[in-house]
């Protein structure tokens, strides 16, 4: 559906701008990479087990 | 002249009792906030009394127009639940059903980093105590952030101190130009839509958890009807000079960089407020729904539209009152916003606009929707979800559970501002900078003579007969500078009172 896909990705002119200042592009690009990984890895560890549960009684009262 | 800025926040964190049979927010408010009184010995107990707030002062229905409109709503006061003073010159308690704790009052932005830091790691402490108190399979979690995703919010509140000599109409005008456009990086990012008439996965993803939840310009009100501008007129502290600009727009950061930012930028734009040095009045034709438009704008790239016709977009706004701020502070100094740190929040301003500029997604170490939406992007290309799958949902709420171990803003590679050391001893150390070094100082040496405590003042009993009440209308009085000597020098409550001088209450 199309209102899935409403996380609009930045627009690639600027993307490319930036990766043209940061000199060696690919090394920082792999490290990157590299640390997102790494982060899923732990987010795939410690993520509540029961999501569908644990969203649906995340319930609070208003506040202020 | 712009007056020094004082400035603090008022933080409602979410609540969760897991495993318990019939769950009660409210009661789990008060244990989790009853449970770090216990084990960090501010409670009653042998030689030793509970200091609770003092309600003299409260007047949250004062409307800073002068009269509220008809049909406005004054919110009431709960004087029955659990009430706290910290010895660091927080307050710690429960509002409506969530635990709050407003940060005693700071001299500058990095230092309500700091008091922010100390109020999760007291919110931390807090769950560690409570699970002492609760039977095996309980626990009580506390989340750092402002919607449900199903309707509700809690707030995070902000608070600057201005001169009462500024028109009232003037403060609006300039803030919302920034509150609308702030988001961009001081946003928590948030999946889904809270709006009424918008199916909750429609939106995607957005930039701030609490656009949804803004539907009037200006107004009294905070718990519906939420205004991009509160009017609440209650200055704690001398109302002849000050105004006390109580800001609910916002939302609350796990990036500390985000905090100081959203604090910083805040206050250097109420000081260009003050001075009327703001160059232009960048009036939105439609501030409600410019607001939500850019919470929507992940491209920071729309356009919005002004009163005059022309237009601006988020970026363009901010950057524009970077530039009025640099100059304000290169022609009339820093003295009244924080000095040195003054300096910091530009040169990080500058950088974050320019992050943001070059590419959205580039402060991912610094701004929390940016953070946020690196991982569910991640995290769903890597399990193939849809963004509707409860498992990205659920990352958006664990992002902001304040759990060490389970965090996952704690482990976002978010760069930070304050070491850990220094917040942990200012869960119990006060700022030295402001009077909340006095009330924190008088916790910390008498809370036995202290009866209850309040922003502007505090109530001794020295058992003279009469209560003696300090009052401290003057928030930059009552440092470390003006009293550390006086403390030093005193054994008593009794010493302390006779050099101050106190008048009886």
């Amino acid at each position: 559906m199309a209102e899935r896909e409403q996380i609009r990705k930045p627009a690639p002119a600027n993307r490319e701008q930036s990766v043209e200042e940061a000199p060696p592009a690919s090394e920082r690009g792999s490290d990157i990479k590299a640390q997102l990984d790494d982060l899923l890895d732990e987010i795939d560890e410690v993520l509540e087990t029961n999501a569908e549960d644990f969203v649906k009684s995340y319930i609070q009262k208003g506040g202020e | 002249m712009a007056v020094p800025k004082t400035l603090g926040l008022e933080t409602e964190y979410g609540i969760v009792h897991r495993g318990a049979p019939e769950p009660n927010p409210i009661s789990a408010s008060s244990l989790l906030i009853n449970a770090y009184l216990i084990t960090t010995h501010q409670a009653p107990g042998p030689g030793r009394a509970a200091v609770g707030w003092d309600f003299t002062d409260e007047t949250p229905g004062n409307d800073a127009r002068g009269g509220a409109p008809a049909g406005s709503l004054a919110p009431e006061i709960e004087t029955h639940l659990v009430n706290a003073v910290l010895t660091n010159g927080a307050r710690y308690y429960v509002d409506h059903a969530h635990p709050e704790l407003s940060t005693p009052e700071c001299a500058d932005a990095r230092s309500v980093v700091v008091y922010d830091r100390a109020a999760e790691l007291i919110a931390a402490r807090s769950m560690e105590s409570a699970r002492m108190l609760l039977p095996p399979g309980e626990e009580i979690v506390v989340y750092k952030n402002n919607s449900d995703g199903k309707g509700n919010s809690y707030g995070c509140h902000e608070n600057y101190l201005v001169s009462r000599a500024v028109p009232f109409s003037r403060i609006v005008t300039h803030a919302t130009a920034h509150f609308v456009t702030r988001q961009i990086f001081c946003g928590a990012g948030k999946l889904g839509s809270e709006t009424s008439g918008m199916r909750l996965d429609e939106a995607g993803y957005q930039i701030s958890q609490r656009a949804d939840f803004i539907e009037e310009e200006v107004g009294l009100e905070t718990t519906l009807k939420r205004p991009i501008v509160n009017t609440r007129d209650e200055p704690h502290a001398d109302a002849a000079k000050y105004r006390r600009l109580h800001v609910i727009v916002g939302d609350a950061n796990m990036s500390q960089v985000a905090t100081f930012l959203k604090v910083g930028t805040t206050a250097l734009v109420m000081a260009l407020t003050e001075d009327d040095a703001v160059p232009r009045e960048m009036r939105f034709a439609a501030p409600v729904a410019a607001l939500r438009q850019v919470s929507r704008d992940l491209s920071l790239r729309e356009p919005l539209e002004l009163v005059d016709g022309s237009t601006i977009t988020a970026l363009g706004a901010q950057w524009e009152l970077l530039a009025a701020a640099r100059a304000y502070v290169e022609t009339r100094g820093a003295d009244a916003v924080g000095g040195d740190v003054a300096h910091q929040v530009l040169d990080r301003w500058e950088a974050v606009l320019g992050g943001l500029e070059r590419d959205p997604m580039e402060p991912a170490g610094q701004v929390d929707w940016v953070a946020k939406l690196r991982l569910l992007e991640g995290f769903r290309s890597r399990h193939g979800l849809d963004w509707e799958d409860a498992r990205l949902r659920a990352l958006d709420i664990q992002y902001h559970d304040l759990r060490p171990t389970k965090s996952l803003a704690a482990r976002a590679g978010l760069e930070t501002l304050v070491d850990e050391a220094e917040a942990e001893l200012a869960m119990t150390e006060p700022p030295p900078d402001t009077r909340a070094f006095f009330r924190g100082r008088c916790l910390q040496r008498f809370a036995a003579e202290v009866v209850a405590a309040n922003w502007d003042s505090i109530v001794f009993d020295v058992g003279e007969g009469s209560l003696r009440r300090v009052s401290m209308t003057e928030p930059t009085r009552g440092t470390v500078a003006h009293v550390g000597t006086m403390f030093d020098e005193c054994g008593s409550a009794i010493d302390l009172l006779r050099r101050l001088g106190a008048a009886g209450a």
